[in-house]
This record gives structure tokens, sequence and C-alpha cells, in this order.
């Protein structure tokens, strides 16, 4: 676009080009009212098929109270509170464990092929076990054995939620250590830089590129999943509308909690698509061999 | 080090890729100062020659040593050898996820432990060597081919090494961007580096060579200065590659 500035006012297309652009104008006219028209024609038929369906007055009331949504707010809000910091904690730990484990799997060399088996049976383990269950396991199991004193329900959950996110985390970074071209590791080499600087400094950044948008995802769904600490007794955004609920019979506070993680997911997901497209035209060049 | 003691020598070097012998009893001299060209068909080993003296491929036989240095020896650090060659190869493999001074500091910085003020002290000025000191913070997918090139050759000499390796670095380039890359050269030579390249370029090596090495096979069939190998090759199979040349 800026390439065009100089001299903009005066350019006089030819007739062709303002046939063309017309064209183009109506075209798009047309596609435009035409995604509205059927959006809004879908959201009317979805709307009466609710409300004309027999238990909708009782679902609104229920579901839907805007009073009862005002008045949860805040107590909902302070446990989302506890869900970011819970989250922000654990990011830290997948962040550290999802990397030494990708690096672990990529290790190469007889030397390694202990610590490579046990990285790859741990993603594979913990990839499949339920995060439910592996909450419970390391919520009610590992208090247990009495050696780390008595910690928060919120501490438990954050090791559950790294053991988990983890083996996905590290999966991912690996596909992307394995997507940076093996030139740019010997470019890197060659300039004298030892094995750990060349991953860090070379290696690591451009992986991590490589694989933000699925990286990012994984963000998101750790987003909702933090919410799944709940069930360790903590109290946050969920278990504080659950006991909104249980002494209103009002479903409305789940409502906003559903709410409320959708608005904190949002952020997230713009800035993904936001970064990825930046950073895949920086990776356009470089290891073309 | 002796003044008169070559910079580089590589002593019977030998190089098995499985079955086939890659490089059959090399033995090369880089005196202080010299150009030196080496030039053969596809395939007959210098890439590999270059790699082994930059310790990217170990030998199976023969030495290598640097400014005296046994390199090959399996007690050294190969980082620390690596760091005192300087590379560039067929493709820039500039590393984009780094602003072109980023790329130009990073050995300064992370190799030889310099501060920032003083990597990109030394940075600058060799951007501003190479023409390309305005694009300092510029990513590398902004630069034309040629420009890219010169920033691989300003980052392999931020180090100060006391040998630089080329391998066919115009090979990728589109002709017209050619130019630029080797006169660069032209002029690193003037500065007096001491620089072992391959390349097909065969009016470059006549210009810039001080001595132009012919190998065939992995064997080091011929060499003498670029008026005696372009103009008065001794061996059948030096006149029949620069036959096929044309
Ligand atoms: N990693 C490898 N594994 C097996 N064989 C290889 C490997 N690298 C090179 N070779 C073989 O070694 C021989 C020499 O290769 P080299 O790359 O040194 O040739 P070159 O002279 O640089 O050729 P070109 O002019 O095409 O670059 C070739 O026959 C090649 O097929
Ligand atoms: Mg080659």
């Amino acid at each position: 676009m800026d390439r065009i500035t100089a001299g903009e006012g005066q350019r006089q297309p030819s007739a062709v080009e303002q046939g063309r652009v017309r064209y183009r104008r109506t075209q798009n006219r047309r596609s435009v009212l035409i995604s509205v028209g059927s959006t809004l024609v879908f959201a009317v038929l979805v709307w009466l098929a609710l409300t004309a369906s027999p238990g909708w007055e009782q679902v609104r009331a229920s579901f839907f109270d805007p009073q009862v949504a005002w008045e949860s707010l805040p107590t909902v809000l302070v446990g989302l509170w506890t869900n970011i910091q819970v989250l922000a904690i654990a990011v830290v730990g997948v962040a550290v464990l999802g990397s030494l484990l990708a690096i672990a799997r990529t290790l190469r060399g007889p030397l390694f092929t202990p610590v490579r088996i046990l990285a790859g049976a741990y993603t594979d383990i913990f990839r499949g076990v339920p995060l439910l269950l592996v909450l419970y396991l390391v919520g009610f199991g590992i208090p247990g054995l009495d050696i780390f004193g008595r910690m928060p329900a919120q501490f438990w959950g954050a090791i559950a939620l790294v053991l988990c996110y983890s083996a996905y985390v590290a999966e991912v970074l690996r596909a992307g250590i394995e997507a940076v071209h093996p030139s740019q590791r010997l470019a890197a080499r060659s300039l004298g830089l030892g094995y750990a600087k060349t991953l860090r400094l070379v290696v690591m950044p451009q992986a991590v590129r490589k694989v933000t948008p699925a990286l990012m995802n994984d963000f998101v769904s750790m987003q909702k999943d933090v919410g799944l600490i709940s069930v360790l007794g903590a109290v946050d955004a969920i278990r504080s509308a659950q006991i909104l609920v249980a002494s209103s019979y009002n479903f409305t506070p789940y409502v906003v909690a559903g709410v409320l993680f959708i608005l904190l997911s949002l952020p997230m997901i713009r800035l993904t698509d936001w970064y990825s497209a930046r950073a895949r035209r920086r990776e356009q060049i470089g290891g073309t061999v | 080090m002796t003044a008169n003691e070559p910079v580089l020598r590589v002593e019977g070097v030998v190089k098995w890729y499985g079955e086939q012998p890659v490089l059959d009893g090399i033995d090369l001299d880089v005196a202080r100062h010299e150009v030196v060209v080496l030039i053969g068909a596809s395939g007959s080993g210098k890439s590999t020659l270059l790699k082994t003296v930059n310790l990217l491929e170990r030998v199976d036989d023969g030495q290598i040593f640097l400014a005296g240095d046994d390199i090959t020896d399996p007690r050294v650090n190969a980082d620390r050898v690596r760091a005192r060659i300087g590379v560039v190869f067929q493709h820039y493999n500039l590393f984009p996820h780094m602003s072109v001074l980023d790329n130009v500091t990073l050995a300064g910085r992370h190799v030889l432990g310099w501060s920032r003020p003083r990597a990109e002290a030394r940075g600058r000025e060799l951007l501003e060597r190479i023409g390309l000191g305005d694009r300092a913070a510029e990513y590398p997918d902004r630069l034309s081919g040629g420009q890219q090139q010169r920033v691989a050759i300003a980052r392999a000499l931020a180090t100060e090494p006391e040998l630089l390796l080329l391998d066919e670095i115009t090979s990728a380039l589109d002709p017209q961007l050619v130019g630029e890359v080797l006169d660069l050269v032209g002029e690193l030579k003037a500065a007096g580096s001491t620089i072992l390249m391959a390349t097909h370029e065969m009016s470059f090596a006549r210009r810039v060579a001080d001595r132009v090495v012919f190998l065939q096979n992995g064997r080091l069939v011929e060499q003498g200065t670029p008026e005696q190998i372009f103009d008065a090759p001794q061996h059948e199979e030096t006149r029949r590659f620069l036959a096929r040349l044309g």
C-alpha cells in the first residue's frame, strides 16, 4: 500500500480497470449481503425453535436470569482470578518441562538412548491419561504420602496440569525442532556455537515460531481445563459458581462462568492469529537447501 | 606459529562414504594471505574437503593442521576450532529469526564472549564494509539473495577467523547478483584474508586465485597458478575438465 502513495491523487485508471473495480465492488457487496442475510435467518430460526419449545420459559429463568447473573458476577470473577493464577504458574511449568522432554526426545546417539526412551514413555502415558484422573491421583494421592506438608488444592491442580500438558507441548515442540532445517544447525555449529547454545539460540526460537499456532491452541485448551481444578476443592470460577447454584437453585452462575472463560480465551486466540501470520512472513527464507 | 608456517595444512586426508572414497589422500597447504581455489567436477570432493577442515565431517585418515595445531586430534575442542574458521555455504543459511546485526554479532557474543557493545561495534563495521550498514535492523527476508550472501560473509568474518572457507557461495544466486558477492571476496583478498574456496566460476578463479587446485574423484590431480592451470594444464584429466567447461 505504502508503495503507491506517490501521485495517487492524479492516477487515472483505464476504462478496463475501472470496469474491473466496479465489478469487484458489486460482487463484494453481494457476498456481504448474502452472508449477513443467511446469518440473520439462521439466528431467527434458532431463536424461534428455542422460544417455541415447551420448556423455554423455565430454562430461561434458571439459566439466563440477568438479575442472578449480575449478582453472581463478583464472586465468579474472584474465582476466575484463582484460575488465572494457577494457569500462569502452570504455563511456566509446562514451558520448562515440555521443552526438556522435547529436547530429550531429539537427542541422538546411543549414550542418550535411555533418556530418549524415558521421555518417550512419559509423553505416551500422559497424553493417554485423562486429565481428570491425573487430577485425582495427584490431588488426593500425593498429599497422602505426607512428604510435602499441606499444600492448597490449587498447588496440586497446577502440578496435574503441568504433568499432562507438558506431554502435549513436548510433542508439538519436537515437531518444531525437527522442522528446523539441518543447515541452520550446521551454520550455527560452524560459527563455533556448541550443542547447547545452538539449541538455545538458533534451533529452539525457530522451532517455537514454527509451532506457535499449535502451542497457542494448547494454551487455549489449558485455559479452560484449568477449571477442572475445582474437583479438588479449589475455589475457582466453576467452584464459586457451583456454590452459588447450590444456594440459589439457579444455574445462571454456570453460564456466567462459561462466558468469562470464553472472554478469557478470546485475546489469546486473536493474538495467535496475529503472531503466527507475522512469524510466517519471517520464516519464508532460510534453510532452502 | 612461525612466519612461514601455513595457516592450513592438509596431510593425506582420507574420507569414505560407505564403500566409496570421497577424499583419497589429499595433501594441501594454504599459506597466510593466500587465496586457494578448488575446482573440479560435481562430486569430486570439494565440499567434503571444506567440511573436514571445519570439522563438520570426521576424517577417516590423515591429519589437518590449523596454524600448526592438529585439529583432527579427538582431544581438541571442535567448537573452538570452528570459531577460528569462518565458513560460508552455497545457501546463505542466515538465521531468519534474528536481525541482520544479530546474525553478525551472534558468534562474537556467544562464542568469544564479547560484550554486546563490542560485538555490535564490530558487526556494524563489517556491515558498513559490505555496504549494508543501513540494513542492520532488518530481518534477512527483506534482503536480496546477494545481500543475504554478503551478510553471511560478514557473519563468518565477525570473529576475525584465521581462515575463511567459501563453498560455492554464488551458485544459488541470480547471475546479476553474482558480481557483488565476488567483488566482496576480491576485497577480502586485498585486505589480506586467507581463503580456501570451491567455485564453478572459472573466470573468477582466474582473477582472484593465488593458486588453483584441481580435484577429481577425491584426488588432488594438479595445482598451480591460474595461468598454469587454465592456460597450460599438465594433466590430461585437467585438460578434459576445462575443455568440457568450454
Ligand atoms: N553425506 C554424504 N553421504 C554419502 N555420500 C556423500 C555425502 N556427501 C557427499 N557424498 C558424496 O561424496 C562425493 C563428493 O561430494 P562433494 O559434495 O564433496 O562434491 P563437490 O565436489 O562439492 O560437488 P559439487 O560441485 O556438486 O558441490 C559425491 O560423490 C557425493 O555423492
Ligand atoms: Mg559442493
